[in-house]
C-alpha cells in the first residue's frame, strides 16, 4: 500500500493547510492557508522539516487517523486530547505512529485550532501552487471518514521532541497598527476602542472573527459609504452593528466597510486560537513598534528548530509520563513573542 | 482630471495610505469613476513594470491600486517614496485601458424563480421588469475589477436610475454564476455566497477553475454582454461545460 495517513473520522472543520497561495489578491483570491501560521513552523521545526509541508487543520475538534506505513507525527496548534491506540500523547511533541495503530485526536482543551504534522507532510496534489483547502473559493473540502491522503516521503527518523510553545490560546491582548481609514474614526472612539474588553464571538472562521464590545458599538465619521478596497488578513473591519470583525487567513479580498485598524500578522494567532467567549484586548502600537515586534516574532520562528527538546522518558513509565505531560501542560506560556 | 479638494485647493487623490503592517493603497479617488479606474489599471501595471524592491505583490480594486511589500525587508516609506516617484511622473487618470480586451457575451436568464429579485430591482428602478431586462440586456459593461472573491467581476457603469442600495437584509445565499445588481453595478458571483446586492439574472459560467490552465477567466477592462436566453437555452447551455455558452473575441 502507498504510503498514506487514512481518515476513519473527522471532526467538521479539518482541511489540509500550508502556508497558502500568496500572488493571486488581483484575481480575487485570498492567501489563505493555515489559521495559526505559527503552528506550521512549530509542527516542521519538531519533525526537522521545512516549513512548507502541509499538515492536517483541526477545528475545535480531531478526528481518528491510521497511518498505512510507521510514520513520525507531530501535534502543535490548540492543545486537544490524543491517544495512539489508547495511550495519551503530549501535545506539542513528536511522535512516532505505527503503521495500524489508531490515532484518535479530541477536542480542544483550550483555543480553537490543532494541527496534525506528518513526517514528509500531506502531498495531496498542488493547486494554484499549494495543498491548502480554501473553502470560501471553492478550493479543496474538508476532510471526511474514508478519506486517503498521500503522505510524502520522510528523510527525519527522530522522534520524542517537545517544544515550549508560545501560549496564545486565552486571549489577551493584541496589538494593532493604524490604517489610511483610522481617521475616519474620531479620537475619542479610537480611545475607547483600546479601552474595551472584546469578547470573541460565537460568530468567526476561518474568514474572519467577530469581536463583541463591552458597551456599546464604534461608529465612523463615514459611515457606510465607503468605497470596496483592497484588505488584508488583520484587518479589523467595523460592520454596521459596531462590533469589529477581523478578517483571517481566508478573507475576501476586498471590503467596504471601515476599518480601524490591524492586527500584526505576528498576532494574529492570538486571535485565530481565541475561542468563544475568551477575552482579548486591541492596543495600537507606532509602526515603528509593529515592525520591531514583527521582526522578532519571525526571529522567534527561524530559531524554533533550536529549542526543541527531547521528551524525557523512561520506558517503564512512558504511558504514565506521556499523560502527565499532557495534564501538566507543555504550554508555559511565559515565552515573550 | 484630477479630483480636488475644494476646501484648502490641494489635490486630495491620487494619494498614498497604509494598509495593515506592509501594504500600501494609492488611491485615485474616493468614488468610482472611468478615469479613477483606468488610472489605477495604469498604475498598477506601471508598478509591475518598475518592479520597486520590495514589492511582492500587486492588486487593483475599483479606483486604487494595492501594493504589498515585504516589510522586514524594505522599508515601506522608502517604497511609498518610490511609489509616490513613480506618481508624480505623469497624469494617470488620462491612461488608456489596459491591452488584449475582449468582448464576452454570456448568455443570461432574466428573472424566473432561478433570479428571483428582478422585479424588486426594476422596481426600485422605476422600471417593469421586462423593461429593466431589455436595459441591461442592451448596455455593454466593463469589468472595472476583479475582487471579493476569486475570478468574481465588478462591471459598469448602468444609467444613473439604476443607482439603487443595496438591501437592508442580506440574501442567505446566491448560487455560482448569479448576476446581481446594486448602485449601477452590477456583479458576476464566481462563488456561491451571502449577498446585500439583489439577485437579477442567472448564467452558467463559472468564473474560476482552479484546475484548469486558465483559472481566472475574466481581466479587468473586458467587456460583456448579458444576453437573454430562455429557460430551455438556459438548462441546456449550463450543461454544454464551464463556459455556459458564453462566447468571447478580441476588442480591436
Amino acid at each position: 500500500m502507498t504510503r498514506a495517513l487514512i481518515v476513519h473520522q473527522a471532526g467538521p472543520g479539518v482541511t489540509v493547510q500550508d502556508l497558502g497561495r500568496p500572488g493571486y489578491l488581483a484575481y480575487g483570491l485570498s492567501r489563505g492557508g493555515a489559521a495559526d501560521r505559527l503552528a506550521l513552523c512549530e509542527g516542521a521545526a519538531l519533525l526537522g522539516q521545512a516549513v512548507d509541508r502541509a499538515a492536517l487543520e483541526m477545528a475545535g475538534m480531531g478526528g481518528t487517523f491510521e497511518a498505512t506505513e510507521d510514520m513520525r507525527i507531530a501535534l502543535t496548534g490548540a492543545p486537544m486530547r490524543a491517544s495512539i491506540d489508547g495511550a495519551a500523547l503530549a501535545w506539542n511533541a513528536s511522535h512516532p505512529l505505527p503503521a495500524g495503530a489508531r490515532l484518535v485526536i479530541g477536542p480542544a482543551t483550550a483555543g480553537v485550532y490543532g494541527y496534525l504534522h506528518v513526517g514528509g507532510g500531506i502531498a495531496t496534489p498542488e493547486i494554484l501552487g499549494a495543498r491548502s483547502a480554501h473553502l470560501a473559493a471553492g478550493i479543496g473540502a474538508a476532510l471526511a471518514a474514508g478519506d486517503t491522503l498521500p503522505v510524502g516521503p520522510d528523510r527525519g527518523t527522530d522522534t520524542g521532541f517537545v517544544l515550549d510553545a508560545e501560549d496564545r490560546f486565552t486571549g489577551g491582548e493584541v496589538r494593532v497598527v493604524a490604517g489610511y481609514q483610522t481617521p475616519m474614526f474620531p479620537d475619542d472612539e479610537l480611545a475607547r476602542f483600546e479601552e474595551t474588553r472584546f469578547t470573541r464571538d460565537a460568530r468567526g472562521n476561518r474568514m474572519g472573527v467577530r469581536l463583541a464590545p463591552d458597551g456599546r458599538g464604534f461608529a465612523s465619521r463615514a459611515g457606510l459609504t465607503v468605497l470596496s478596497e483592497a484588505i488584508v488578513p488583520g484587518d479589523i473591519q467595523v460592520t454596521g452593528d459596531g462590533a469589529p470583525f477581523v478578517l483571517m487567513a481566508e478573507c475576501q479580498t476586498t471590503g467596504g466597510y471601515p476599518r480601524i485598524g490591524a492586527v500584526l500578522p505576528c498576532d494574529l494567532p492570538r486571535v485565530a486560537q481565541a475561542a468563544p467567549g475568551t477575552h482579548l484586548r486591541l492596543r495600537f502600537v507606532p509602526p515603528e513598534e509593529a515592525l520591531a515586534a514583527e521582526r522578532r516574532a519571525a526571529e522567534a520562528r527561524e530559531t524554533l528548530r533550536r529549542r526543541v527538546t527531547r521528551l524525557v522518558r523512561d520506558p517503564r513509565d512512558i504511558r504514565d509520563l506521556l499523560s502527565y505531560q499532557l495534564i501538566s501542560g507543555v504550554i508555559a506560556g511565559t515565552e515573550e513573542e | 482630471m484630477t479630483d480636488t479638494d475644494r476646501s484648502n485647493g490641494k489635490a486630495a487623490f491620487p494619494r498614498i495610505g497604509r494598509v495593515g503592517l506592509d501594504g500600501l493603497l494609492v488611491s485615485f479617488g474616493d468614488r468610482l469613476s472611468e478615469a479613477g479606474n483606468r488610472a489605477a489599471l495604469a498604475f498598477r501595471a506601471a508598478v509591475e513594470r518598475e518592479s520597486p524592491e520590495g514589492v511582492e505583490e500587486t492588486s487593483t480594486s475599483l479606483v486604487s491600486t494595492f501594493l504589498r511589500i515585504d516589510a522586514l525587508r524594505t522599508d515601506p516609506d522608502a517604497v511609498a517614496q518610490q511609489v509616490q516617484a513613480l506618481l508624480d511622473s505623469r497624469d494617470w487618470y488620462g491612461a488608456d485601458l489596459p491591452q488584449g480586451r475582449r468582448l464576452w457575451r454570456i448568455p443570461t436568464i432574466y428573472g424566473t424563480d432561478l433570479a428571483p429579485q428582478l422585479a424588486e430591482a426594476a422596481g426600485e428602478a422605476g422600471l417593469s421588469p421586462e423593461a429593466a431586462a431589455r436595459e441591461i440586456a442592451g448596455t455593454q459593461l466593463r469589468v472595472q475589477t476583479i475582487g471579493f472573491a476569486p475570478g468574481q467581476p465588478y462591471l459598469g457603469e448602468l444609467p444613473e436610475h439604476w443607482d439603487i442600495p443595496r438591501q437592508q437584509a442580506l440574501t442567505e445565499r446566491v448560487p455560482v454564476g448569479a448576476l446581481v445588481l446594486a448602485i449601477r453595478q452590477l456583479v458576476l458571483f464566481s462563488v456561491s455566497t451571502p449577498t446585500g446586492w439583489r439577485h437579477i439574472g442567472q448564467t452558467g459560467f463559472r468564473l474560476f477553475r482552479p484546475e484548469a490552465a486558465e483559472p481566472f477567466v475574466l481581466r479587468p477592462g473586458d467587456e460583456v454582454i448579458f444576453d437573454p436566453v430562455d429557460r430551455e437555452a438556459h438548462d441546456r447551455l449550463r450543461e454544454s461545460g464551464p463556459d455556459g455558452g458564453a462566447t468571447c473575441e478580441p476588442i480591436r
